[in-house]
């Protein structure tokens, strides 16, 4: 629990989380190898989106993820949409459940966090079958959802920064 | 200012409902995106505005994120070229003289190749010139398996065009802006390409589905191919020219066959874009189909001017075309048989002219080796 409250504005709850996953996803987009390995390619706007969702509803909050999505989409070269669709309903999966799981311990919310990844992923999974005709290797599926999954510690960041800021939602 | 200082905190709305329908507006805008995407299309406009903007910032985004990892890797190879310059020294010199029987051999097949490519009257391709790129950006998930090269329009790059590596094919480029290039690689789930298996000539599909083997589908004839067969570009479909190399062909666990990529022996990073152009769209399709105009005095009738004449001109031109077919057959009759060897190429005849028997077939001259490293055959 933070010892001192944060104000919630729109730069430090949404602006700057976006412009760090932003960051991150061209930072871990380059071709760099360590000895003859590729780094992961974590699915980083999962973060801000399970934070968003789980401290309080926010009109903006499905507008900046479908925003996000489109990045990841275009950086990525996947197809448009796809990112966007499979965040927005994460967020909105997270949404409905939050009054259930609010106030859970952490190990509990992380395995929240995890079931909201795999809930964005089984979204990609399913539009990419339907548009590509194949469905993709579970296997490289899986090495994508693990590096996601372990960046849950930065969305409990995000929240603790932020939860004491707003306390009309809990 | 914070949101609870603002204009709206004392407004009273059901904000659950309201984000509920903000959520569902923002998803049908996803949705929408989504349908009417066209990634993997041929058609240069499917790309889209806003990939050719995003990729022509990214690339020199990618170009500074990755500067630090080329500079070090560049570093590391110097430090190992010079700790291991002797061991190289050795192991190079082993291979340059197995490789002097083998140069003899292949400068023996060129010829008995280019003789029998000019008996045949055989076309070959002609030089694929190409240009080379450095990948900027990876990405390397399993719903999008892409790379972005820092070549562009500028450089003659079209959608379509095949790219390799040192070691065997990439992909294709899908998207070409000023400056950069979006590559499809074979692994993406988006990617089919046709291929031929070396041994047997037999033909498939190579389908991408994110892992690091694509499978081998749509094959024809009964054991068409084994484990350990050499996979080749097939060139159907005019997407690359025959004889790319592409792979292996390995038994996955799953029992499917599916090819190792000789481009995964190394990594990805510097890449050659072949500027292929399919010989089926050289020709105009407008001008064959066109029937050209008779001019002065009535032409031999055709085909076509046969049917769309009266029956009394049809009567009287397959009349006049049988007696042309029995002059010539009694002409024929008269003359001796002919020779078993091809006649020499007259005097002054263009090189790749066969005169003789082949008289009016013309040749590309023998092919000859690329002058430089611009160009694959």
């Amino acid at each position: 629990m933070s010892q001192r409250a944060n104000r919630m504005t729109f730069w430090g709850w949404m602006g700057a989380p976006a412009l760090v996953c932003v960051g991150a996803t061209l930072l871990f987009a380059a071709p760099i190898r360590v000895f003859g390995l590729q780094p992961p390619e974590p699915i980083f706007p999962m973060v801000p989106a399970f934070a968003w969702a789980v401290l309080r509803p926010s009109l903006a909050a499905p507008f900046v993820l479908l925003l996000l999505g489109l990045f990841l989409d275009l950086t990525w070269g996947a197809p448009t949409g796809l990112w966007s669709i499979s965040l927005i309903v994460a967020y909105g999966l997270i949404l409905l459940s939050r009054g259930m799981m609010s106030g859970q311990g952490r190990a509990m919310m992380w395995m929240w966090y995890a079931f909201a990844c795999a809930l964005a992923m089984g979204c990609a999974y399913a539009a990419t079958a339907l548009e590509a005709g194949v469905p993709p290797s579970l296997l490289a599926v899986f090495w994508q959802y693990l590096p996601t999954v372990l960046l849950y510690p930065f969305a409990d960041r995000l929240i603790e920064r932020f939860e004491d800021a707003d306390v009309r939602f809990r | 200012m914070s949101y609870r200082d603002g204009h709206f905190q004392d407004l009273k709305v059901p904000l659950t409902w309201t984000v509920a329908v903000a959520v569902l507006v923002a998803a049908v805008v996803a949705v929408a995106l989504l349908v009417s995407d066209r990634r993997e299309s041929l058609q240069t406009s499917a790309y889209g505005a806003a990939r050719a903007v995003a990729d022509t910032v990214n690339a020199p985004a990618g170009e500074a994120v990755s500067a630090p990892s080329r500079v070090t890797s560049q570093a590391v190879d110097y430090l190992r070229d010079y700790f291991f310059a002797i061991s190289e020294n050795r192991r190079l010199r082993q291979q340059l003289a197995d490789m002097q029987g083998l140069r003899d051999q292949v400068a023996a097949l060129q010829n008995v190749n280019a003789r029998y490519q000019a008996l045949l009257g055989f076309r070959t391709d002609p030089p694929v010139p190409m240009t080379t790129a450095h990948v900027v950006l990876d990405a390397r998930g399993p719903f999008s398996d892409t790379r972005l090269a820092d070549v562009g329009k500028e450089h003659g790059v079209q959608v379509g065009n095949p790219v390799m590596s040192e070691r065997g094919l990439v992909g294709r480029v899908i998207g070409v802006t000023r400056g950069a290039s979006r590559i499809l690689l074979l692994t993406d789930v988006a990617s089919r390409t046709p291929v031929l298996i070396d041994r047997t000539d037999a033909r498939a599909i190579m389908t991408g589905d994110a892992s690091p083997t694509p499978k081998l589908e749509y094959m024809r004839g009964i054991a068409p191919l084994r484990q350990g067969d050499r996979v080749l570009t097939s060139g159907d479909g005019g997407l690359a020219p025959r004889g790319l190399p592409v792979g292996t062909v390995v038994k996955g666990l799953d029992g499917v066959w599916r090819v190792q990529l000789d481009a995964d022996e190394s990594a990805i990073d510097y890449v050659r874009v072949l500027l292929f152009t399919d010989f089926t769209s050289l020709a105009d399709p407008k001008e064959l189909a066109a029937t050209p105009l008779p001019a002065g005095p009535p032409a031999p009738a055709t085909p076509r001017a046969v049917s769309m004449a009266a029956p009394s001109d049809v009567a009287k031109a397959a009349a006049a075309q049988a007696a042309k077919v029995q002059a010539a057959a009694a002409l024929k009759a008269k003359l001796p048989p002919a020779s078993p060897t091809p006649a020499p190429p007259a005097p002054g005849a263009p090189p790749g002219m066969v005169t003789g028997r082949g008289a009016g077939v013309v040749t590309p001259p023998a092919v000859s080796p690329p002058p430089d490293q611009g160009a694959v055959q």
